[in-house]
């Protein structure tokens, strides 16, 4: 890889100690990429937030490196384990709470905005075609290449956060080309998101780094994000182009038998305990649906709705929130599905959800059951 | 060798893997000894060595497991690859430990103890003694 003179500068030292750890961080990721340069950056979103991930190395790592270390763009971050605001209703110890504190604080102190949401692109204005971002969370990474024009490789909580610290990036990958040699052909009719879910699954498992994608109809941003959602979890591949490809592209066809697979693969329970709504999390469109399909109706059994603060805020103010906890939801900001130490196998067998990137890590990471249905299978079976 | 991803200088012995490394669930990040049955270096430590594996496989937090057992002094001096990895390419980024790629033949003629030393900044060289 070739660096400028001022580059070399900060990766000999020459700059302080933090800035040559970012640059050894992002020279290390480029070489391994095959990276020619470093190319500006104008927004980071950073991973490695949720103290259930990170644990008492990643917070004992940002502790030191916050006392120096400050962002030079536009940087985002990813879901915590909690919302402060109702974590007493959950049981959580304070060793949990008071890392993921500190957590939060080292953040805080380098500058980063405090999002705490997996849907940045749904939050913030995106910025014009073609402009490189660095983005860690998978979903988001995956969402900005196929639907918001924007140029990111899927980072790493590291490489996203050194881009964060010196605002460039490697130039690799899919931020300079994509050629992929896959088409996949959705053939499954009468899709709803789940089966967009899991459409993405199967090709995040198929894809290299990016794939193609035809045969789609019209999709709602909820269908959108699911496809996202479902590819950043079962793979590499952080990109899908709409349309046939190349008559040389491997077609491969996206059929009920390959859908039935992934669903077989997922759910493992006919019915759930509890109810999850929100991995990625719910956008003011989607709240603003769910509170039309509940009118009048309750939920039967706890459901969780996560969302990001300024989502919550803004659906507090339309009322959305007051309907939502009238049916029942408990509201959770700050925090996802994903990865949650709020939901444990000690009382919780198995969890409903639609979502895919919610079902792989539940049933994975949290190590409970799980039963996957649409949201409006959810509204009919488990609302009176 | 192929790549430097991190550069460094450095000499000692060698602690090869024939499998690759998992270092989120397979090195213990205080001790740096290999706590997985079913690998080839169980119970081995990894520290003061020149750790050659194929790559590093699993979860990107490992990187954080790199960090943690080089500042508890438990690190390997240096680690050489067969394949880059992004897991091992950060940790050893964020730790400072000099790492680099090399071809296959050159893997397979390091053995397990054997003495070598780089020095990236003056050659590409890997020199055995």
């Amino acid at each position: 890889m070739e660096l400028t003179r001022e580059e070399e500068s900060a990766l000999k030292g020459e700059q302080g100690e933090i800035m040559q750890m970012a640059y050894r961080i992002l020279v290390a990721t480029g070489e391994a990429t095959d990276a020619e340069k470093l190319v500006p950056i104008e927004w980071a979103h950073l991973s490695g937030v949720n103290y259930n991930t990170i644990g008492d190395a990643g917070e004992e790592f940002l502790s030191g490196i916050s006392k120096n270390a400050r962002v030079k763009v536009k940087t985002t971050l990813n879901p915590m384990g909690f919302d402060i605001d109702n974590v007493s209703n959950y049981g959580l110890n304070e060793n949990f709470i008071s890392k993921q504190l500190s957590i939060r604080n080292s953040y805080e102190t380098m500058g980063v905005i405090p999002s705490f949401s997996c849907i940045p692109y749904e939050i913030y204005d995106i910025p014009k075609n073609g402009t490189q971002v660095a983005f860690a969370e998978s979903n988001a990474a995956i969402h900005a290449n196929s639907f918001d024009h924007l140029k990111t490789n899927k980072e790493s909580a590291f490489s996203a956060l050194a881009s964060a610290i010196i605002g460039k990036s490697p130039y690799s990958s899919l931020r300079k080309e994509d050629n992929p040699n896959i088409t996949i052909r959705m053939k499954v009719k009468n899709p709803n998101e789940l089966t967009y879910g899991m459409l993405g699954f199967f090709a995040g498992k198929i894809g290299d780094t990016s794939v193609n994608i035809s045969g789609l109809g019209e999709m709602d941003k909820r269908q959108n994000k699911a496809m996202c959602g479902g590819m950043g979890t079962s793979g590499t591949c952080a990109k899908f182009i709409f349309g046939e490809g190349d008559s040389d592209c491997e077609k491969i066809d996206f059929d009920e038998k390959e859908m039935q697979n992934v669903h077989d693969e997922l759910n493992t329970d006919e019915k759930g305990d509890l109810i999850t709504l929100g991995s990625p999390q719910l956008g003011l469109d989607e709240i603003s649906d769910l509170v039309g399909k509940l009118k009048g109706r309750s939920f039967q059994k706890r459901c969780m709705i996560f969302l990001p603060r300024t989502v919550k805020e803004q659906a507090r103010k339309i009322g959305y929130t007051n309907e939502l906890e009238r049916a029942g939801c408990e509201i959770l900001s700050d925090c996802c599905t994903c990865l949650s130490p709020l939901i444990s196998k000690d009382n919780v067998d198995a969890v409903t959800t639609n979502s895919i990137k919610g079902a792989f890590y539940l049933k994975n990471s949290n190590g409970v059951g799980v039963n996957l249905k649409s949201l409006s299978q959810i509204v009919e079976d488990e609302t009176r | 060798m192929k790549k430097i991803l991190v550069s460094g200088k450095v000499e000692g012995i060698v602690l090869k893997s024939e499998n690759p490394i998992n270092f989120l669930g397979t090195v213990d990040k205080k001790t740096g000894i290999i706590s997985d049955r079913n690998h080839n270096l169980f119970e081995k430590p990894v520290k003061g060595k020149i750790l050659v594996f194929p790559s590093g496989v699993g979860s990107s937090v490992g990187a954080y497991t790199i960090y943690s057992i080089k500042s508890n002094n438990a690190a390997p001096l240096a680690m050489i690859c067969q394949k880059a990895d992004l897991t091992v390419a950060t940790g050893c980024a964020l730790a400072n430990i000099p790492l680099i790629t090399i071809s296959d033949e050159e893997f397979s003629s390091i053995k397990n103890g054997m003495k070598l030393s780089f020095d990236t900044d003056s050659s590409n060289q890997i020199h055995y003694q």
